[in-house]
């Protein structure tokens, strides 16, 4: 679209615009309100200064939400190259497998996953009675394994969960990219590894750019996975910011670690963008 | 077709205005005004038959009497109910509170005061249930259930004898104790171990309760509130504090779980229902309130939710499978100490609330995040340097 927006693309941006001020810039404006004022609605810096204790939740749950994005792009960066370069009908079943879950309700997919973790679990009682054997077998004494209410478990859970947003932009901007740079790089001699380390993965970078932020992001604020797979040890941000508004009724707390949150995100998005935007070929 | 699809509408129509007439069980009164309202009730969960496995769906059979749709919704503590009603989000036209939380709304006058000339069954309420703490005058609520906290435990996992809240602080059953995401039960039990009032308005006694569950902290599994039927029945956990009547429920599933109530002292509660001010169709809500108090009704919600009833009827209904359950209507003898939750002043209830988001991350070990961070810290320096480097060479090579 030209510089000058003509009538006809202002009439169709409207209500996007609309939807945009209502639903995104109105409700920013009114975390920023609640973090800057007290319960009488005087200006206040107190609710930030009280955000100190939080300091170690915050850092922890940045860490467990890289882990859980490191992890997710480890594993849906080859799948995704593979879909890519399967055959089409392939290609259509495995996409299908990987959004099948999706159409289930995520609350009841972290749900069942607590049934599956458990001490009495599926997947507890059969990765024990296979370790049981092994160490019996070494002399030592049997100690069971526990899953559930472990970080592993709130990683594993948010792993689980986003997968798929990392998947699909990788797997669409694989799909997409210009085969024909590909064929000019074999011509001109490089072998297959050559060709995916030169061509493949700084073409594909806007894609892992955008799974990152649609893995990062959610795993940063989480609480339902943290809350059911994570016990007592594991507490979140997003769990601290969930009782301020559930039980505890401080808006203006939990305005303010909301805010706080957001410019940290942001901070790591900027970050990584800083270094994708270098190579001058992303836009998230 | 199109001439049967009309006669039978015609017929409907007949028989909804000529129904109330015709079939209404109580014929003093015409309701057939409100045939095609809906009322919002919001309830506790897992808290009205609901028509699962065989038993009444008590919603569904106020339709089929009234014609008022019922727009059914659930919270899971009083504060999150509190909060939604607080914030306007919905216009709830009934909802079940407990007791505290109802002196709450009374006096941030979020209620209405009740026309029970509407609501004649209330006269089967057992005198001991009216005029309660909460609601001294009895104006603004019709008592729905009672009960009391007790802890439940499973028999194979523990060898001790059962009978204090002091039994949550041994490190022998570390991992296997579950305890309430409430603040207000979670103190509670706290402070009946301290021998405090739960009711205290001395922040130095609330400081104390504090320390206590800080120090319980590493031995809970987890804060739990409806997943602890899950937890217990699959032999998860060796204790969980919670309602007598729930653990009825998981008893017939489980049957190695056993309760008590402990001697400290247990908390006595009542769940009432209540119209608040927002409420858009009080008629149908007092109609609604009246109707659970039907005798068939207030059984089939008895036998349902497994809480102690207030009602006359139904404690001497033959229909009742819990008639005289010990755990519910305990003997004088065996009757625990008890006391009920009042309403905190808002100092005290900021105080609590901020505590209580203090034990949620106290004693977290986060050596993995530092270590985790910092390497990844160093991690994007060295990636930054080598790209900086990498481009003073290319500029290098183009000049």
């Amino acid at each position: 679209m030209g510089k000058k927006s003509t009538l006809l693309s202002r009439v169709i941006g409207a209500p996007y615009i609309l939807w945009a001020v209502l639903f995104i810039i109105v409700p920013i404006g009114m975390v920023a309100y609640y973090a800057f004022t007290d319960a009488t609605g005087a200006f206040t810096f107190d609710n930030m200064l009280e955000i100190g204790k939080y300091t170690d939740t915050f850092l922890l749950s940045i860490w467990l939400g890289l882990l859980a994005t490191v992890i997710s792009l480890v594993i849906a960066y080859p799948l995704a190259y593979i879909i890519a370069n399967s055959g089409e009908n392939r290609q259509k079943i495995m996409m299908m497998l990987i959004m099948l879950p999706m159409w289930m309700n995520f609350l009841l997919r972290t749900y069942s996953w607590m049934t599956i973790l458990e001490d009495n679990g599926l997947l507890t009682t059969a990765l024990n009675s296979i370790i049981e054997p092994l160490f019996q077998a070494l002399g030592k004494e049997f100690e069971p394994i526990h899953l559930i209410n472990t970080r592993g478990a709130v990683v594993l859970g948010m792993v689980y969960n986003f997968l798929p947003y990392m998947i699909l932009p990788i797997y669409t901007v694989i799909l997409k990219m210009d085969r024909s740079l590909i064929e000019a790089a074999q011509d001109l001699g490089c072998n297959k590894l050559q060709v995916f380390k030169n061509i493949t993965i700084p073409l594909s970078l806007p894609g892992v750019v955008s799974g990152f932020t649609m893995v990062f992001v959610p795993s940063v604020s989480t609480f339902y996975i943290s809350q059911k797979l994570g016990g007592t040890g594991t507490t979140l941000i997003g769990d601290i910011i969930e009782t301020q508004f559930q039980t505890a009724n401080n808006f203006h707390l939990g305005a303010s670690l909301s805010f706080v949150l957001m410019i940290l995100i942001f901070i790591c998005l900027a970050v990584m963008n800083k270094f994708s935007d270098e190579d001058g070929e992303v836009i998230i | 077709m199109k001439r049967f699809l009309a006669i039978s509408f015609v017929l409907a129509i007949l028989l909804s205005t000529l129904a109330p007439t015709c079939f209404a069980i109580e014929p003093e009164k015409d309701y057939s005004h409100l045939r095609g309202t809906s009322i919002n009730v919001y309830n506790w969960g897992e808290y009205i038959s609901d028509g699962s496995e065989g038993t009444l769906d008590v919603n569904k059979e106020f339709t089929k009497r009234y014609g008022i749709k019922v727009n059914y919704t659930t919270f899971e503590s009083n504060e999150n109910m509190y909060n939604k009603l607080q914030s306007g989000g919905a216009n709830y036209d009934i909802v079940i509170p407990s007791d505290y939380m109802i002196a709450k709304l009374m006096e941030e006058n979020m209620l209405v005061e009740l026309d029970f000339s509407n609501i004649p069954n209330y006269k089967y309420i057992l005198p001991q249930y009216k005029n309660l703490f909460y609601d001294p005058q009895n104006k603004y609520t019709v008592p729905y259930t009672v009960g009391m906290v007790g802890l439940i435990y499973n028999t194979t996992m523990v060898d001790d004898e059962v009978d204090s809240w002091s039994i949550l602080w041994n490190e022998k059953y570390k991992g296997e104790i579950l305890m309430f995401n409430n603040p207000r039960d979670a103190f509670g039990i706290a402070q009946f171990l301290l021998g405090q009032s739960v009711n205290t308005h001395d922040t130095k006694d609330w400081d104390k309760a504090i320390e206590l569950l800080k120090e319980q902290r590493p031995l809970v599994s987890s804060y739990v509130m409806d997943e602890v039927y899950n937890k217990m029945e699959g032999g998860e956990a060796a204790f969980a504090p919670y309602y007598a009547g729930d653990y009825l429920t998981m008893a017939d599933v489980n049957p190695d779980l056993a309760f008590v109530y402990p001697k400290e002292g247990v908390n006595y509660f009542v769940d009432a229902m209540c119209i608040p001010k927002t409420a858009e169709n009080k008629e149908a809500a007092e109609l609604y309130i009246n109707f659970m108090l039907e005798e068939d009704i207030a059984v089939a919600n008895a036998n349902y939710i497994c809480y102690a009833s207030p009602h006359e009827l139904v404690l001497e209904s033959d229909d009742y499978d819990l008639k005289g359950e010990p755990v519910l209507y305990p003997d004088e003898s065996e009757t625990p100490k008890t006391e009920s939750f009042q309403n905190l002043s808002y100092d005290i209830q900021n105080y609590m609330s901020q505590l209580w988001s203090e034990l949620k991350v106290e004693g977290n070990t986060n050596i993995d995040a530092y270590i985790g961070l910092s390497v990844t810290l160093v991690l994007v320096i060295v990636f930054a340097i080598f790209k900086f480097v990498q481009k003073k060479k290319r500029e290098k090579y183009y000049d």
